[in-house]
């Protein structure tokens, strides 16, 4: 990407609403410290369900980003979204509203939308009848409001949309976003991912097609990717969203940079439309194009955040790709799989994992892998088992991986190497 | 007959519009002072059929220059009920 023409993409904001944190710090600190956002589902009653559990945002409060008639009007992936997207245009110190409407673009990616409202709207729909369907259905559930009501409320005027690819989505928006400043469409993008599918409808179908764990009696401990006793992804929700900027605009502005995001690799599995590739081919390729536009070494990476969902296929699939991009370097690398924290906040998964490198690259300390108690034979490499791990991190790569054989590979590098 | 209470109103309608309850006064337009879109009204319609049980389809809301027009709508069907 930094070989692609003069143009590099600086990371310079950093906004949160996950299951671990609404702030930076507080993200920060459970990430390192080991503390799951995991535990019982509260928004329904899922007492039936084999599932019962799911990392769920917690003391979110919409009032603060957003009047109260706005707040009722968006669907929950959206508050999420505005309130991640304020933070980040906080932290870089950019006011749209101050700039060319065609200077800062926004892609906020979902892999499903707003699935609560449409569940909302069908039960009012064979309850009560047609007339008593929400008007605010379809605003509140397709996949792209989020970008438009991000542009709406920070006066973001430059390119606009939603990437979906399911639990690659946001992975695929930021690398797309830095592809839009890098050709000039956009001088800075708000960029990231929302999510909000803790609902009866989404978990019953994830229930339906085993995919989720069922460890229900402890669910700080179900997310376990690498380990022997890992039965299945945990449901997370969440927006984690971005501000990239043309670097030299950055520093023209005297911008902090926190980071650099020098590749994006994107490719398909070509194989399932739920199971991985055995053999991480797509991933291998998303991974080997992302180094090549980033123009390092696979010798050069330190820190990987693996997609690492805790299922069996992908876990190794995902261990067996590292190793053959790396070669005898997957062994020297750290590889950990933050989702055991956070829990797999589908659309805005890529977003939540490229930016525990940026603060990775920043703060010197690797996020750990927790739950790994019995690591599978299989899965081979150095996990960064259940304590962060203090590291000077120059160059980091964030894999994340979809439904339908989507993939994406960020690499993002220490910001005084330039 | 039973009284309609106009606080019930001012309060529900309050809350689709997202405004205080005081902003709602019978010289009040809807779209106008209240900021009120098609789909707020939709909406409210909505509320308003489930809470007083009447039928008032769009044309007619729509119709209604101000917050009194539909104090007086409501409070002249729930006289028809109470002479019926």
């Amino acid at each position: 990407m930094s070989q692609a023409n003069g143009r590099r993409v600086a990371v310079t904001g950093l906004g949160f609403v996950t299951p671990i944190g609404n702030d930076v710090e507080t993200v920060w600190s459970n990430l390192v410290e080991g503390v799951s956002g995991v535990g019982p589902i509260t928004h329904f009653d899922a007492s039936n369900y084999s599932t019962r559990i799911a990392a769920e945002v917690k003391g979110f409060e919409p009032e603060r980003y957003m009047d109260r008639k706005t707040a009722r009007h968006l669907g929950r992936y959206c508050q999420f979204a505005l309130g991640a997207s304020q933070q980040a245009l906080a932290q870089a110190g950019l006011v749209p509203g101050d700039m060319d409407p065609d200077d800062v673009g926004v892609i906020v990616s979902s892999g499903i939308g707003g699935m609560e409202e449409i569940e909302k709207s069908h039960t009012a729909l064979m309850e009560r009848g047609v007339r008593r369907i929400s008007p605010f259905t379809v605003p509140m559930m397709i996949a792209d409001m989020a970008a438009g009501i991000v542009a709406m409320h920070t006066k973001a005027g430059g390119p606009n949309y939603a990437i979906v690819s399911a639990c690659a989505s946001s992975g695929h928006g930021i690398g797309e976003a830095a592809e839009i400043i890098k050709r000039g469409d956009a001088r800075a993008m708000l960029a990231g991912g929302a999510e909000a599918t803790i609902t009866p409808l989404t978990m019953g179908a994830f229930c339906q097609i085993k995919a989720v764990s069922e460890r229900n009696d402890e669910p700080e401990r179900a997310c376990r990717p690498f380990d022997t006793g890992r039965d299945g992804f945990v449901m997370g929700e969440g927006a984690v969203m971005f501000v990239l900027e043309d670097m030299e605009f950055a520093r023209e502005r005297g911008a902090q940079v926190l980071a650099e995001l020098i590749g994006y690799g994107a490719s398909a599995d070509m194989h399932h439309f739920t199971a991985p590739h055995p053999e991480g081919a797509g991933a291998i390729r998303a991974m080997r194009k992302a180094l090549r536009k980033a123009a390092v070494e696979p010798a050069q990476v330190d820190y990987v955040n693996a997609h690492g969902t805790s299922t069996k296929l992908g876990d190794i699939a995902e261990t067996k790709a590292i190793k053959q991009v790396f070669g005898d370097h997957a062994y020297q690398l750290a590889v950990s799989s933050t989702k055991s924290v956070h829990a797999h906040l589908l659309g805005a998964a890529g977003a939540m994992e490229a930016a525990a490198c940026v603060l990775a690259i920043e703060r010197g300390l690797i996020p750990p892998t927790i739950n790994l108690d019995d690591q599978d034979p299989e899965c081979d490499l150095d996990y960064v088992p259940n304590r962060a791990r203090q590291a000077k991190v120059d160059v980091a790569i964030s894999n994340s991986f979809g439904f339908g054989g989507h993939n994406a590979t960020l690499v993002l590098r220490r910001a005084e190497l330039n | 007959m039973a009284e309609l209470d106009f606080k019930e109103l001012q309060e529900l309608a309050a809350e689709i519009l997202g405004v205080e309850p005081e902003q709602v006064q019978m010289n009040v337009s809807f779209q106008r002072d209240l900021a009120a879109d098609s789909l707020d009204l939709v909406e409210l319609i909505a509320a308003v059929e489930d809470k007083y049980d009447v039928e008032l389809p769009e044309e007619q809301l729509e119709q209604m220059k101000n917050v009194g027009d539909l104090w007086q709508f409501l409070e002249a069907r729930e006289a028809e009920r109470t002479r019926a």
